[in-house]
């Protein structure tokens, strides 16, 4: 008996370039776990240049010990792109990018308990003409669902290697590692009919896109059926554009048909659709008919009009309990660490203008950031959770319908939500969101979710604003939900506002799947965690140390006599100076220029405020204890006489805080995840904005109404 | 009848898809054809979107466009 073509013949690959594999697959058919289980921790996550798309490149080991490349291209249910995503699998595959060479081999992992839909994605990655190998996943699931899957009838139907596989468990992978070190895959020999009447505007196609647009015959080929369903609507930085006569032909197709009535795209589908039904109907066999799943039976309570809210409630909690709670060790030990390195420095180092940029500009900035970086990757391990156990697809189901009232998706929930700890990973989160302009509106609106840096602003100031020594707990929770609940009012205003306005276009989709449920990864979950920190840490770091530099020169500079207190010394330095510069327009807010001063500093960090306010009052305040800082406050007086902390300045304070763009770590991120400075700044602008207005209001009406 | 009118727990047969709109090419592509046998597995707590299953697998759309799409009732 013959064995089977993918393992007889094995001859590891002699020439001396290492082959390049892409790794394509549906989302949620175990295609990271794959991607991990074949290049273990041997892998670099990038970006795709100009897009906000993470690229990911990492190197699996033959048998033999030769190394072979794998780019973990994103999850797509099909070539026709509608997602930045799903654009960038296309690009690369059809060698649009001059960024990432197109790939030698095709490594397409579908899932066997939905092989129909899973197959649609090979289909049109067979036509490309490339060698592909076929990676079964989830045969377990499969089989325990009562479907037979016949891999050896797949083989024989498309004529390439195809392999089972287990990814959760690494069952197949050395199956797969010895046909991917095979010298010779053969093309497939699948042949499929592309319906009359478009086949000659594919022909049409084909001929201008090898002519016009340089493109290999089979690519041609596989781009013009490509364009017909796709009609290249979404379209990412780094890809090439079509050629002028190509999308003419393109168009002038699309006219003709739309006179004759011909639904040119959906009669490509369902061809494609008749070839994989009669390839499936060879290869799967339903063993009996299976109950209602596991998955279907935790649904009935997650998505119950009850219980479903419960356990999101629930979720939620457990979400943000762990954050403030597990993050806390985490993030005292990092205040110390970086305490001590700065006194190291200040021993080794003479003292002098370097010492102090090093110490208090440098490492202070830093470690300013820094410190959030546990509550980032304990949000960033959560998300992850929700996302590989499947959760996160039925809060955003959940949550539709109350998104669509401001015009978004359920998609921005957990975004959103998880903006309550920190905007940095809630931003990084938003690209699950297919739509473009979905995606920016939350980014824009996402930090007005009061985030855990604002907390020592509001306890500092709650505690100014209330008289007596103790705040009545009712009083301080009461002044918590109302901040809380200004900023979340605010976000859904704004994300209605600009759906209307700004950022208008076709009200979002919610076609999404509902994955079946299945345990989390550990490793795989723990290991995006790790990647996302590094990338935020990487690609905001520079931002955030260069402003950081920025904010301590403004406060050191220029120096005060040799006797004067650190209070004399930032009363005169340039953030002093720029206090009182500021004092003019933030007089009818009821603020000084030595909060302006305040407002100046903490654009590094909302918490630095407390600081601030800490030098420039001469009161450090104890770690926890606000008190001798409070009293510092409420000693403080305008040049009048008048005291300056009042309750509604206080309040005022609080206010400003809610709406304002306080962050420059938030700065950092936004700017690379929308790739230009246009709309960091847009969002410092009206959210600033928009604190400055709602500020006036409050402190003007307040004194109007004699408070 | 439409899609967004079929009862909880029923199912149908797609009898016909819009043939323009994004969201249609999509759904065809996700295998929402002509033809095609799916059934109403729930509605969300607020009323809307719905939970369809089809080829094996669940799809959430919102009744919006699920309006649009005709289907013939199995009984």
């Amino acid at each position: 008996m013959a064995l089977p073509s993918h393992i007889s013949g094995v001859h590891p690959t002699s020439s001396s370039r290492t082959p390049v594999y892409a790794l394509v697959g549906n989302p949620n058919c175990g295609k990271s776990t794959l991607f991990n289980a074949l290049t273990g921790l041997k892998q670099k996550v990038g970006n795709y240049p100009g897009v906000t798309v993470e690229k990911k490149v990492g190197t699996a080991y033959s048998q033999h010990g030769q190394p072979i490349t794998v780019i973990d291209l994103p999850g797509a249910y099909s070539l026709a792109a509608r997602s930045p995503d799903e654009a960038v699998t296309r690009d690369v595959l059809l060698g649009r990018r001059a960024d990432t060479p197109q790939p030698d081999r095709i490594l397409c992992i579908v899932d066997a308990t939905n092989l129909e839909r899973n197959l649609y994605l090979v289909h049109q990655v067979l036509d490309l003409g490339r060698p592909v190998i076929l990676v079964v996943n989830m045969m377990d699931v499969a089989a325990q669902a009562g479907l037979d899957v016949r891999i050896d009838r797949l083989e024989h139907e498309l004529g390439i290697p195809v392999i089972a596989c287990e990814a959760v468990n690494g069952r197949g992978v050395i199956d797969l590692k010895l046909a991917m070190s095979r010298a010779d895959l053969p093309l497939s020999r699948h042949a499929w009919d592309v319906p009359p009447p478009i086949a000659p505007a594919v022909a049409e196609l084909q001929a201008s896109l090898s002519a016009s647009d340089g493109k290999p015959p089979l690519i041609a080929r596989a781009e013009a059926l490509l364009l017909l369903t796709d009609q290249d609507s979404v379209r990412v930085a780094g890809s090439t554009p079509l050629s002028r006569r190509t999308a003419e032909i393109l168009r002038n197709w699309q006219q003709r048909w739309e006179a004759e009535g011909t639904d040119w795209a959906s009669s490509l589908v369902n061809s494609r659709y008749d070839a994989i039904g009669s390839i499936a109907q060879a290869a799967v066999t339903q063993a009996g008919s299976a109950g209602p799943t596991l998955s279907d039976r935790i649904d009935r309570y997650a998505t119950h009009p009850v219980w479903g809210w419960l356990l999101l409630g629930l979720m939620m909690t457990a979400l943000f309990l762990s954050i403030f709670t597990l993050a806390e060790h985490p993030m005292n030990f990092i205040d110390e660490s970086v305490a001590a390195l700065a006194d190291a420095v200040k021993a080794a180092m003479p003292a002098g203008d370097l010492r102090d940029l090093v110490t208090d500009g440098a490492i202070a900035g830093v470690g300013g950031v820094i410190i959030f970086l546990p509550q980032i990757l304990i949000l960033f391990f959560f998300i992850g959770l929700l996302e590989s156990t499947g959760y996160m697809a039925r809060a955003a189901f959940i949550m539709d319908r109350l998104m669509s009232r401001v015009g978004l998706n359920g998609k921005s929930f957990i975004p959103l939500l998880s903006s309550y700890a920190c905007a940095i990973p809630g931003i990084m989160a938003t690209r699950t969101i297919e739509d473009q302009k979905d995606r920016l509106v939350t980014i824009l609106v996402a930090p007005l979710m009061s985030c855990s840096a604002r907390l020592p602003v509001y306890l500092l100031m709650i505690a100014a604003l209330v008289p007596g020594e103790q705040v009545p707990l009712l009083t301080k929770v009461g002044i918590m939900l109302l901040m809380y609940a200004l900023g979340t009012f605010g976000a859904f205003g704004f994300a209605w506002l600009f759906k209307r306005t700004l950022l208008k276009g076709e009200p979002p989709l919610m076609i999404m799947e509902l994955p079946p449920y299945r345990l989390p990864g550990m490793k795989d979950v723990l290991l995006h965690m790790l990647e996302r920190g590094w990338l935020f840490l990487r690609r905001a770091g520079t931002v955030i140390l260069g402003i950081s530099v920025v904010l301590w020169f403004l406060a050191a500079y220029p120096k005060a006599p040799d006797d004067a207190t650190p209070t004399q010394q930032l009363a005169q330095s340039f953030a002093g100076r720029a206090g009182h510069t500021l004092e003019p327009a933030i007089k009818p807010l009821g603020f000084d220029w030595q909060i302006g001063i305040g407002l100046i500093t903490s654009f590094a960090a909302r918490e630095v405020f407390v600081s601030t306010m800490g030098v420039v009052f001469n009161a450090e305040a104890e770690d926890e204890d606000t008190t001798p800082l409070r009293q510092a406050l409420l000693a403080a007086r305008w040049p009048d006489g008048r005291p300056l902390f009042t309750p509604l300045v206080c309040f005022t304070l609080m206010i400003f805080y809610v709406f304002a763009m306080q962050c420059v770590s938030t700065v950092a991120v936004v700017r690379r995840e929308t790739n230009s400075w246009k709309w960091p700044l847009f969002q410092i602008g009206y959210l600033t904005g928009t604190a400055w207005i709602l500020s006036f209001i409050v402190y003007q009406g307040g004194r109007a109404l004699g408070f | 009848m439409k899609l967004s009118e079929l009862a909880v727990g029923a199912s149908a047969v797609i009898r016909e898809l819009p043939k323009s709109g994004t969201a249609f090419v999509r759904l065809r592509e996700m295998g929402m054809l002509a033809g095609t046998r799916v059934s109403l597995v729930r509605v969300a707590p607020l009323g809307d979107p719905i939970e369809v299953k089809l080829r094996g697998y669940h799809l959430s759309l919102r009744k919006s466009e699920a309006e649009h799409v005709l289907v013939d009732p199995v009984t």
